[in-house]
């Protein structure tokens, strides 16, 4: 059932879904797989943590499977929820059957009615909602399930996650035990706003997704944006990487790169000058103060 | 391998990062299906099941390397073959160097002079070679470091040597200046900024390589488990604030942005879940009615959210400034949990310095327009805890209230001047609590001219807080 053959083979296949991956995201990705754990994904945000769940998927030709936690987040958002509307319906539907037969009071001696019947009738699997974690566990495809910002959640919510990451099952009273069918690949993705719990941590593999160095970064520049030239490419990825040294609020990530250079070219821009960068910073840095700092740090405006 | 797994373990766990039995399990597993001869590989499965923190990476790195260097532990037969490779890219690179060597001496044996070696170093750095880096920088390291073998000198010693005679500032300069003769019609601020950050970053890269050779070096000399030992450097969250270097005190200013964030997060949930307050007699009483009287149903009070109000008096004297800056960032950085955060200065005299920390975004900036702006230098500009104290009483003793809660940063390391202590006793009948924050370890405290004990009698705490992690639990105690 192994998906890899090898870490590089992640890297390549990676790199067929124009994901560039590193050796470290190889190495993680394929012991998920052969080891069936799940890979905890940390980074600074926009380094593209979301996207390589996405793209593993893609690589797999896997149905992806995404749980967006937030703070709230319970039982019956997460693993499963009694259709108790439909119960109804269906509780109601038998009685206007009874009431139709004449020989019968409802309940009574004689009747169609039983209990212990229609609690199996009404806690069956046609009156379930499954939700992600338990569609995933139940799926006969090939998914990719992706657990993405975990550190939203309560420490206590976090709990809910365990049984299903470790035994890749849920257990739900009134039906039993569900076992996976196949082990899915899973993703969880945290932001670090706060200490993930021992407990979850040791059940998952580990890998930290750092802002790439410059040669990925023109790489990724070069494979995400279309019509962009080398040097051009090249540029970007200096001034970000300069960027990236500054104590900012918050530094440019991948994506806000990306963007970047998508605008430049847009705008058709095949070198960037002082001026160009001071009119589109603002797609790259999202603070005042941040984009004024930048300016005067860079030597875009000023004394020369 | 088994073996080999549990010793590197050990030494992980020695280095302080916590690695539980399960970790292990999984280290071991992961090995069955990592291709051995791949040392990347290797290295990245065992960081994926033994390391859960950020943090921890580099600590693990250094003990991946020593380790398995110092085991001479050889993985699989091509892992030889790449370092023959390796090898050979070496001994090509050496060639160049001994060819162009003819060239400038013309012949002879001499060694090369430190002038040759950095000229050679410049054209290495400048043409981005990194073949040719890595063999220049053990060239350095042979020439310059003075290594003997079973010396009981650290790493640092060796390196420090190397760095002072190969002058990598004035490399940089120089090469920087050779960029703009070469670019025509000059290189505009931006470019220049650019080249800059490119250059320096692979004299940083030319660095790390030369640390590495005098560690690899150190384990071929003397092989011995103390290397490893000598080698451990403290985790950021253990790293002592008195005793930071400058590469610590960069590890630390960014870990404190992270810890901050989440401390927030953490102190506005526990708020949030607070969600009862005290028993509301009457309303429960009144609900009782409609159950006979019974109170069946407790009524509580809607809680008032309680944030103290935060007095900060701050030492900022060279011993202990750094310490002072950082409790004072992440005091500010919390600020959402304090109703009020007034901060104050001194070293022997007492300034105010709210009005610099509040109107600014950026902490570390505000806290150098501290050190530069604040009057807090009375006599002599050593500390004078007495005076101090007193000089606050009287200006500002006034506005502290019942709802203050004042924290104060030092090591009361007083110069032997007089304690002044009944300035504590007083103030602290005015306010809510009295904390004091001391940078040095608890052995040293009330030794020298250190007189934490004569203070420590009128206030509500006294903490030793020496590391992050031991100012992180204050910090959420206090909130």
């Amino acid at each position: 059932m192994s998906r890899f053959d090898t870490p590089s083979s992640v890297v390549d296949r990676l790199r067929g879904v124009t994901y560039l991956a590193d050796e470290s995201i190889g190495s993680a990705v394929f012991l998920a797989d052969r080891l069936s754990k799940p890979v905890l994904v940390e980074g600074p945000a926009g380094t593209g943590k979301t996207q390589l769940a996405k793209s593993v998927a893609e690589a797999l030709g896997a149905r992806l499977i995404r749980l967006q936690c937030y703070e709230g987040l319970d039982e019956a958002k997460a693993l499963y929820e009694w259709n108790y509307k439909k119960q109804l319906l269906r509780i109601q539907a038998q009685r206007v059957a009874e009431e139709g037969k004449p020989s019968a009071a409802p309940g009574g001696e004689g009747s169609t009615f039983s209990w212990s019947e229609l609690e199996e009738d009404i806690f069956g699997e046609e009156f379930l909602l499954t939700r992600p974690l338990l569609e995933a566990i139940r799926a006969t495809d090939p998914v990719v399930l992706l657990i993405d910002e975990v550190d939203r959640v309560e420490i206590e919510t976090e709990a809910l996650l365990l049984e299903v990451l470790s035994d890749y099952q849920v257990s739900i009273p009134e039906l039993g035990t569900v076992t996976a069918n196949q082990i899915p690949l899973v993703f969880l993705t945290s932001n670090n706003t706060r200490e993930l719990s021992e407990a979850l941590k040791r059940r998952c593999l580990y890998l930290y997704i750092d802002y790439p160095d410059l040669e990925r970064e023109k790489e990724i520049i070069l494979a995400r944006v279309e019509g962009i030239s080398g040097e051009l490419a090249d540029q970007v990825g200096r001034i970000v990487r300069a960027l990236r040294t500054l104590e900012l609020k918050k530094h440019p990530s991948v994506s806000e790169t990306l963007d970047w250079a998508r605008s430049l070219v847009l705008a058709g821009i095949d070198s960037v000058d002082p001026e160009t960068a001071t009119s589109t910073f603002n797609v790259l840095l999202k603070y005042r103060s941040d984009i004024e700092k930048a300016q005067k740090e860079l030597a875009l405006v000023g004394d020369e | 391998m088994i073996e080999l797994l549990e010793g590197f373990v050990t030494e992980l766990r020695q280095a302080g990062l916590p690695v539980s039995l399960t970790e292990t399990v999984d280290a071991a597993g992961a090995l069955h299906h990592i291709p051995f001869e791949d040392r990347e590989a290797f290295k990245y499965a065992l960081g994926a099941t033994l390391v859960k923190n950020q943090a921890h990476w580099k600590a693990f790195e250094t003990v991946f390397e020593v380790f398995f260097a110092r085991t001479g532990h050889r993985v699989g037969s091509d892992g030889q073959e790449t370092d023959d490779l390796a090898a050979a890219a070496q001994a090509r690179a050496r060639a160049r160097i001994a060819g162009m060597q003819e060239e400038a001496v013309g012949g002879g044996g001499e060694p090369m002079t430190p002038e040759e070696i950095a000229a050679m170093l410049r054209r290495a750095l400048m043409g981005g070679d990194e073949e040719w880096t890595r063999a220049l920088a053990q060239i350095a390291v042979s020439r310059f470091a003075g290594m003997e073998p079973g010396r009981p000198v650290g790493g640092v010693y060796y390196l420090y040597r190397t760095l002072r005679n190969l002058n990598l500032d004035a490399l940089l300069e120089e090469m920087i200046a050779a960029e703009e003769e070469q670019a025509p019609g000059g290189l505009t601020p931006l470019e220049r900024r650019l080249v800059h950050d490119e250059l320096a970053q692979r004299i940083d890269a030319l660095r790390k390589e030369i640390e590495a050779e005098i560690r690899r070096r150190l384990v071929a000399d003397r092989g011995s488990e103390a290397l490893a030992r000598s080698l451990r450097k403290p985790l950021p969250e253990e790293i002592d604030f008195m005793h930071a270097n400058r590469d610590e005190l960069a590890q630390l200013r960014r870990a404190i942005q992270p810890l901050s964030r989440k401390l927030a997060v953490r102190l506005a949930r526990r708020r949030r879940h607070l969600r009862r307050g005290a028993l509301d007699f009457r309303s429960t009483i009144r609900h009782s009615l409609s159950y006979g009287g019974v109170p069946a149903e407790p009524r509580f009070r809607k809680p008032r959210p309680n944030k103290p109000e935060i007095v900060v008096l701050a030492d900022i004297s060279g011993s202990v400034a750094s310490f002072a800056r950082f409790t004072l960032h992440l005091v500010y950085a919390l600020n959402g949990q304090f109703s009020r955060i007034r901060s104050f200065v001194f070293v022997d005299g007492v300034d105010e310095v709210t009005h610099l920390l509040e109107g600014s975004d950026d902490i570390g900036e505000a806290v150098h327009r501290v050190n530069t702006e604040a009057d807090v230098v009375w006599v002599d500009g050593h500390s004078d805890y007495g005076h101090v104290f007193e000089a606050f009483y009287e200006r500002w003793g006034q506005e502290m209230t019942a709802k203050t809660s004042v924290i104060i940063l030092g090591d009361a390391r007083n110069n032997y001047h007089a304690s002044n202590a009944w300035v504590l006793k007083e103030l602290r009948k005015h306010v809510r609590h009295l904390y004091w924050l001391d940078p040095e370890p608890r052995t040293y405290w009330d030794t020298g001219d250190s007189i934490v004990g004569a203070y420590a009698n009128h206030c509500d705490g006294v903490f030793e807080c020496r590391n992050m992690r031991q100012l992180e639990r204050f910090v959420d105690y206090l909130a």
